[in-house]
């Protein structure tokens, strides 16, 4: 089913969305029904203290992770039913992650990193190369794709993190804590390319604890205890 | 498409296991060794066997070897001078086989005696062997010069001899001495060829020419020096009677061998009391050379595939590790949208990798040391296309046998919980 434009408002839904984990005989509920929705082209940020599901709603709306029930609608999908090779799918054909501690792959160069969705989507090697060179540029790194993570700082590991999360074209950028590793300027660096990304009319999820950071964002959810805290929350 | 795709797996694999060098290598030592000592134990057992089967080539393997041999009761009462053993195989014997059987193609007789001899103004003692024109049939050897003996020879009884290339050593006899006359005892006889001669021995049987300098006909043998024969032992004279020292029996059909080899001994058995002849098949060797390698091969079997059971646990090992180690790259790989299988393939060719990389290189080492035996020791070793192209598979088997359980395990791996993983 394809997004009308009547219902551009209803492009990602969760519908009582429930995450629980059994620790020790106790339930612990990371989500505890969550019901909200997010249009084509909206930057969040998502806000909360530790602890009250953050990560989870993240990898739940990156089809990282499953629910325990509810609905999770993608383009009026279910994706709690799919199975993991179409989540997979779903991943690398429509979704970017950025995490806070940029989760690149040590023993890979930049370009390689950059090139890591482009090798699973069965790009060749030479259009693979143009385009992590051409993404290295954006994030300002063209100098350093033959380097390992390990000799980049925080804020170049992030950029190419970005890079990474932009080479299959995503329409979705789900981003937890992006600048939670680095300091005040860095941080502000990396935000101003998520800013960007959203003008050029990426869906942009965003966790932080900042509000400094959250302020650039045009919606902001609040969570407590699983749930959203909607007096707190702001969706103009 | 499809291949140039796995051949960047691989490719990227092959770079993945160059990061740790040292690791890879130890990791596939004991593939190494496996292969290794697969290849050189095949080749060296190959060798052994095409030993055994040239030797048995060489007797015949149609052939029946019936020789005389002294009954062991008889030495006691050689104390007396006069006294006279006669023992052995008889004309009679050889007639009662050449007409008693079917399935015989011919039949040789052979008298054995040392005589002295003289050609020009050597003189030596030579082992002269009557016999008939069928021998060169039955054990048949390269004419050097000259020819061999003819049926003509032995309808006109000329004396007439051929010399063996031991012989014509012992002689110093060239292709020039062809036509020239030597003396065997004190008769005159002509030099009419050479041919070439073989020595060896498969199991307690010994080529027929090993020990032969010289051929005359049998009606010639016989009727110059007649069926005793004096010999010296010790300062005592050993007077001997013996009409045949051995009968060669050469059976059209291979299958039939067996059959006529016991018929032959079953009426052997009615006509002489004491056992003073032993009936051989080289045939029966190729038999047991056949059993031996196939002993041989079993436990060979089990060495190399404990050997590489050991190995491939190995790779295993180390591959159950660099999945627990890589585990937050397989988190990554994951969420950027890896599919379960690609995970599981991506491991796996890491294995195969290994284990045949590992496979080759034994190879190399399993090739070196049959060359190093033979070259060292002279012990002939073989290598054939199936000791190469076997272990190679298996070792491309052990990496695909020992890596599906590492490659399931990192496919298996949750990626919400390997990203968190530090
Ligand atoms: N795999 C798990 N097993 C058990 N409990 C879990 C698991 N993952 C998350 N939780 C629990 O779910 C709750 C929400 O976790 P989550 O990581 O979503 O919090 P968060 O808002 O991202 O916190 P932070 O700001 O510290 O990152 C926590 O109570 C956590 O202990
Ligand atoms: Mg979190």
């Amino acid at each position: 089913m394809k997004p009308s434009e009547a219902d551009l408002s209803e492009w990602i839904r969760l519908d009582q969305a429930r995450k629980s984990y059994r620790m020790g005989g106790q339930q612990v509920h990371a989500l505890a029904g969550v019901s909200v929705s997010f249009s084509r082209g909206d930057f969040w940020a998502i806000m909360g203290p530790s602890g009250s599901g953050k990560s989870t709603l993240m990898n739940v709306l990156g089809c990282l992770d499953r629910l325990t029930s509810g609905k999770y609608l993608l383009d009026g999908r279910d994706v709690s039913r799919l199975s993991d090779d179409v989540r997979s799918e779903i991943r690398l054909r429509r979704i970017g992650f950025i995490f806070q501690s940029f989760h690149l792959i040590p023993q890979l160069t930049v370009q390689r990193n950059i090139e890591l969705p482009l090798h699973y989507l069965g790009w060749d090697e030479e259009k693979s190369s143009v385009r992590a060179r051409e993404l290295a540029e954006r994030v300002g790194l063209s100098e350093r794709l033959h380097h390992r993570p390990a000799e980049l700082s925080g804020g170049q590991m992030q950029r190419v993190a970005i890079a990474r999360a932009l080479a299959n074209d995503p329409q979705i950028i789900v981003a937890d804590e992006p600048t939670g590793n680095l300091d005040t300027t860095t941080g502000a660096q990396i935000l101003e390319l998520l800013a960007q990304l959203h003008r050029q009319g990426k869906t942009i999820l965003m966790v932080t604890h900042e509000p400094d950071i959250a302020k650039h964002a045009e919606k902001r959810l609040y969570m407590v205890d699983g749930k959203i805290d909607w007096d707190r929350s702001m969706a103009p | 498409m499809k291949r140039t795709r796995i051949v960047r797996n691989v490719s990227l694999g092959v770079e993945n296991l160059l990061l740790h060098k040292l690791r890879s290598f130890l990791t596939m030592l004991g593939v190494v060794f496996g292969v290794g000592s697969v290849v050189a134990m095949l080749s060296v057992g190959e060798g052994a066997s095409q030993e055994a089967l040239e030797q048995i080539r060489k007797l015949g393997s149609n052939n029946i070897l019936i020789s005389s041999i002294k009954p062991t009761e008889e030495n006691a009462n050689s104390t007396n001078p006069s006294f006279m053993s006669i023992y052995g195989l008889t004309y009679a014997d050889q007639n009662r086989i050449d007409t008693g059987f079917r399935d015989i193609r011919r039949s040789v007789p052979v008298k054995a005696m040392r005589k002295d001899s003289r050609l020009g103004g050597r003189s030596l003692e030579l082992r002269v062997v009557g016999t008939t024109s069928a021998w060169f049939d039955v054990v048949p050897r390269q004419v050097v010069a000259g020819r061999v003996l003819l049926p003509r020879d032995q309808t006109h009884r000329s004396p007439v001899a051929v010399l063996t290339e031991f012989g014509a050593r012992k002689l110093l006899a060239t292709e020039g001495t062809i036509g020239q006359s030597f003396r065997i005892g004190g008769d005159t006889f002509e030099i009419v060829g050479i041919v070439r001669s073989e020595s060896g021995q498969a199991g307690s049987i010994q080529v027929p020419d090993q020990e032969v300098d010289v051929y005359i006909p049998i009606e010639v043998a016989q009727s110059y020096f007649g069926d005793v024969f004096t010999k010296r032992s010790s300062g005592t004279f050993i007077r001997e009677r013996v009409e045949l020292h051995q009968i060669i029996v050469e059976v059209d059909r291979t299958e039939a061998v067996e059959a006529v080899a016991s018929g032959i001994g079953t009426m052997l058995k009615r006509f002489h009391k004491k056992a003073d002849y032993i009936i051989s098949i080289p045939l029966a060797l190729l038999q047991e050379a056949e059993a031996t390698k196939r002993r041989f091969n079993i436990v060979l079997g089990s060495i190399a595939g404990i050997s590489l059971l050991v190995g491939g646990i190995g790779i295993m090992n180390i591959m159950l590790a660099s999945v627990t180690e890589r585990t937050r790259e397989i988190g990554i790989r994951r969420a950027i949208g890896a599919k379960k299988m690609q995970i599981l393939v991506q491991f796996l060719i890491e294995t195969v990798v290994l284990s045949t990389v590992g496979g080759l290189i034994g190879l190399g080492i399993g090739v070196l040391i049959p060359f190093l035996i033979t070259y060292f020791s002279g012990m002939p070793t073989v290598i054939t296309l199936s000791g190469i192209l076997l272990p190679i598979s298996i070792s491309l088997t052990i990496g695909l046998i020992f890596g599906i359980y590492p490659a399931t395990r990192a496919a298996g791996v949750d990626p919400i919980v390997a990203l968190r993983h530090e």
